[in-house]
């Protein structure tokens, strides 16, 4: 019999509305509440421990909330923790997501809640964590209850999961290798959905993008001859030993390297490491990718201001666009602080 | 902080929402054909990065795709 620890807030365990939201977190022995429909819904498992915290508690206090549920857990023996679930209630949705990841992080278990979407838990959480798509209100308690109890029984089972469309939470942005039960090649696949394409037939892409994201345009740069120019790449190009061991594909790092003393990148100094395509244009010249000896002449020639002592490297191919975007931000934060005015960003 | 891409696959760039992009010529060697003279690289090079340099100076208030000329 598998074990699994539940949280839920004050409401749920009947301790009260929004009165009772401070209420400190407890921890009892077995259900309560919705624990009661999940136990009935789970296979070969059952809910030993009932986590209780106010929303408000989990909302204000949440450090010190936190560590005292993790305090609760560290002697007991769970496989599965369930959180929610939390419907729309956007206090309870974030304590559910914050609480799932502080368990995921500690203890490694699979953590699972459950959420409408228009909870702002979702947005926050769903990359941590399998949020199922869940009703707006309690009367989809019981469905919600089994979405998450089927899901587990899989996991506490280790059989194989579907995809998130499939098994009904939120997609995750992550992508897995998946063998098919009727196998097609890609090769097939492609040209079938290319030929769909060419018909005007519907097809179903096994690669979806995300909806754009635009960023607000910033703002020019004024006087270039003043601005601090920085080069940032997804090519790759690294100083020969990869230092930094910056993956050839599904790149999860980045680099930065001095670059102020060179008229140019060196063949033999720098290369790359995208295994996207062929290195050879790159090895034997890195400028075609990282244009220092132009960028070079161009500070000599005063149409910049200067170019920033350093470049910044990583790879982009098989990279998700959550890797990219933090990759991007964790850049972009550097960048800020050396008072860069402009970046080029070269991609292949 | 306004950021130029300097892209090959343009829709790509266009579909993820880069908002200004500068064309390159192939995905290995995105500024200067190794089939080409060095100096012909060169120029390609300079050409197209002084493009970028201009393009962040661009009060753009929708996503550009900026012309080149070599």
């Amino acid at each position: 019999m598998k074990k699994v620890i539940h949280y839920i807030n004050q409401f749920f365990a009947g301790i009260g509305g929004e009165d009772k939201a401070d209420h400190q977190p407890e921890i009892r022995e077995g259900s309560v509440g919705p624990g009661m429909a999940l136990n009935e819904a789970l296979k070969d498992a059952k809910v030993t421990h009932t986590v209780v915290c106010g929303d408000n508690t989990m909302g204000t206090d949440t450090e010190k909330a936190t560590a005292t549920i993790l305090e609760f857990l560290k002697d007991k023996e769970f496989d599965i923790f369930i959180a929610g679930p939390a419907f729309q209630a956007g206090r309870y949705g974030v304590a559910c997501g914050t609480i799932c990841k502080a368990v995921k992080e500690e203890f490694g278990v699979p953590v699972l809640t459950s959420m409408h979407e228009e909870n702002p838990g979702v947005e926050m959480f769903k990359s941590e964590m399998p949020i199922f798509i869940g009703g707006p209100s309690a009367t989809s308690m019981r469905k919600n209850v089994a979405d998450i109890a089927a899901y587990a029984n899989k996991l506490l089972a280790g059989e194989d999961t579907g995809p998130a469309d499939e098994e009904g939470y939120f997609p995750r942005g992550i992508r897995h290798q998946v063998w098919l039960k009727e196998p097609v090649t890609a090769a097939d696949r492609g040209v079938d959905m290319l030929i769909k394409k060419l018909k005007g037939e519907p097809f179903e892409t096994e690669l979806p993008i995300s909806a754009r994201d635009m960023i607000p345009i910033a703002p020019p740069i004024k006087d270039l001859s003043k601005a601090k120019i920085a080069l940032v790449t997804s090519g790759g190009i690294v100083p020969v030993d990869n230092p930094d061991r910056i993956q050839s594909a599904s790149a999860t790092r980045w680099g930065r390297y001095r670059i102020d003393h060179m008229d140019r990148l060196k063949s033999g100094e720098f290369k790359t490491i995208h295994a996207g395509f062929d290195p050879a244009a790159a090895d034997a010249d890195p400028n075609v990718i990282l244009p220092l000896d132009v960028m070079q002449e161009f500070v000599k020639e005063g149409k910049i201001g200067s170019l920033h002592p350093y470049f910044y490297s990583t790879v982009g191919t098989g990279t998700t666009q959550r890797e990219a975007a933090r990759m991007g931000r964790e850049i972009y934060e550097h960048l800020k602080e050396d008072q860069v005015d402009g970046v080029l960003l070269v991609s292949t | 902080m306004p950021v130029v891409q300097l892209a090959n696959l343009i829709p790509v760039a266009v579909t993820v929402g880069a908002n200004k992009i500068v064309p390159t010529i192939s995905i290995p060697y995105p500024l200067g054909d190794p089939a080409t003279p060095k100096e012909a690289q060169h120029r390609l090079r300079k050409h197209r990065v002084e493009v970028a340099l201009d393009a962040l100076t661009d009060d753009a208030k929708e996503q550009t795709v900026y012309k080149v000329k070599i």
